[in-house]
């Protein structure tokens, strides 16, 4: 049976690893791929390295992070973040990523994940959504820039579109939770679980064990994403994995 | 001169982190397009990168496809790794409009079967994720799966994979999806694997430190 997946993601800002919280107050934890290698170690079934700078000058930084990565890297890794043009994603791919987030790019372009689907596969392609809820309705608006520019777009229509398109996988972040550690917006992911034919991975509030397992089991999601709980070594992923065990959710335990 | 190890590169991606997985088993690697040098290989590693129709075509049009079939006919340990383990088998489905017109592909021809795409209404295709092996009896005389426990979870990525008209015996790990297929397959010298070993973590720098075992004999 297939596993239910547990992502670190490793926010990168100058080729440094950084978590906001709330997507302000940065704190440094180290260099990338070190960091990845030791959540491949752990027991990790994937990472994300997601630039948050994203500046055209960067870019090379990040593409050399890529390959840096596929150099060092035994499990599958993906790259988001500033990606403008299918240019970037080719060079990302190229440099060894198994996958490639695209956000805002794609919301301004929706053409722009049709057309990386054509050339890299679906499976290479995923589609990372910020959600805020809108007041207190189970309706969810798409924001970009961490959440500071508002779009007008439905998530749900958005993550329904991205799928039609050839989007592998939906990267869904409550942005309401985001930092908050108070656990993943449920009814968000589940919604969104629910309208897509393919996988979705839940993001933004983890705090505890139980939430990790909720995202699964009450969010539907396919994986489970997460951030500072690693790097501040509050949980390790074996930790996790082991209490998601514990509730019959399928996983990776053999590392 | 010869060579350890030739990943064949037939330009369709990445083949740092195969090349990279192997040597940090102990191999010398050489990544390689040129014929004469996979000729010169103790061992071949043939990654999977891109679809059936243009693996082969690139493959032949380069004379690799030559270079690849004597050598594993003279014997040469040979590891195909997701397309790679498509390749050595009669023929892919891969494409639907092609020079042969009716869909099938030729492949290497080095084993008999085909490759067909994996279909369902109710889970999702491609394949992707970590998923388990469950070793057949050939699997559990096979020298890649030494020390690789039943029901080992390893990475996938891929729409297509063996039809069940290969032949049974050559089969070492099956893994169920929206069907029951060969995740591997064991024949004198040939090795394949529908997963991605360099992928995988621990569990596939075991195999693959196998593969280079039996390389070395």
């Amino acid at each position: 049976m297939l596993t239910k997946r547990v992502i670190p993601c490793l926010d990168v800002k100058d080729g440094r690893v950084v978590k906001g919280v709330n997507f302000v107050n940065l704190v440094d934890a180290g260099d990338p791929v070190e960091l990845a290698t030791i959540y491949d170690r752990e027991g990790a079934d994937e990472v994300i390295f997601l630039d948050i700078t994203a500046t055209s000058d960067d870019r090379k930084t990040t593409i050399e992070l890529a390959s840096h990565a596929a150099a060092e890297l035994r499990i599958p890794y993906t790259v988001g973040g500033g990606f403008r043009d299918i240019a970037g994603m080719r060079a990302m791919v190229a440099a060894g990523a198994d996958k490639v987030s695209v956000n805002s790019a794609a919301v301004k372009n929706p053409e722009l994940i049709s057309l990386a689907a054509a050339a890299f596969g679906s499976q290479a392609v995923i589609c990372a959504i910020d959600a805020k809820r809108q007041g207190k309705s189970d309706k969810w608006e798409v924001y970009l820039a961490g959440g500071r520019i508002a779009t007008g777009i439905d998530a749900l229509e958005w993550a329904r579109e991205a799928a039609r398109r050839g989007a592998g996988e939906i990267l869904l972040t409550s942005m309401d939770r985001d930092g908050t550690k108070e656990g993943f917006d449920l009814a968000l992911t589940r919604a969104v679980a629910r309208a897509v034919p393919i996988p979705v991975i839940a993001s933004g509030g983890v705090g505890t064990l139980e939430h990790f397992a909720e995202g699964i089991i009450e969010g539907e999601a396919d994986a489970v994403l997460a951030a500072s709980v690693f790097h501040f070594g509050i949980y390790s992923i074996r930790q996790v994995k082991e209490y998601m065990a514990s509730q019959g959710i399928p996983v990776r335990l053999d590392f | 001169m010869g060579h350890e190890i030739v990943v064949v590169d037939y330009h369709k991606g990445n083949l740092l982190s195969v090349a990279r997985s192997m040597s940090s088993v102990g191999a010398e690697v050489t990544i390689s397009d040129d014929p004469r040098t996979i000729s010169e290989a103790a061992g071949i590693i043939l990654p999977g990168v891109g679809s059936f129709e243009d693996a082969m075509s690139y493959l032949r049009s380069s004379g690799e496809a030559d270079a690849i079939v004597s050598s594993v006919r003279a014997g040469v340990p040979f590891l195909g790794i997701c397309l790679g383990l498509q390749l050595p088998f009669d023929r892919g489905d891969e494409s639907t409009t092609n020079a042969w017109g009716n869909g099938w592909v030729p492949g290497l021809g080095l084993l008999s079967g085909s490759v067909t795409r994996l279909k369902s209404d109710r889970l999702k295709v491609p394949h992707v994720g970590w998923d388990q092996l469950h070793l057949t009896a050939h699997g559990r005389e096979c020298p890649l799966f030494v020390d690789v426990p039943e029901g080992s979870n390893v990475y996938f990525t891929h729409s297509y994979a063996l039809s069940d008209d290969i032949d049974e015996d050559i089969v070492t790990t099956r893994t169920h999806y929206t069907r029951s297929f060969a995740s591997s397959v064991w024949k004198d010298n040939i090795f394949g694997l529908q997963f991605h070993p360099e992928k995988s973590s621990a569990t596939g720098l075991r195999i693959l430190s196998n593969f280079l075992r039996f390389v070395r004999g």
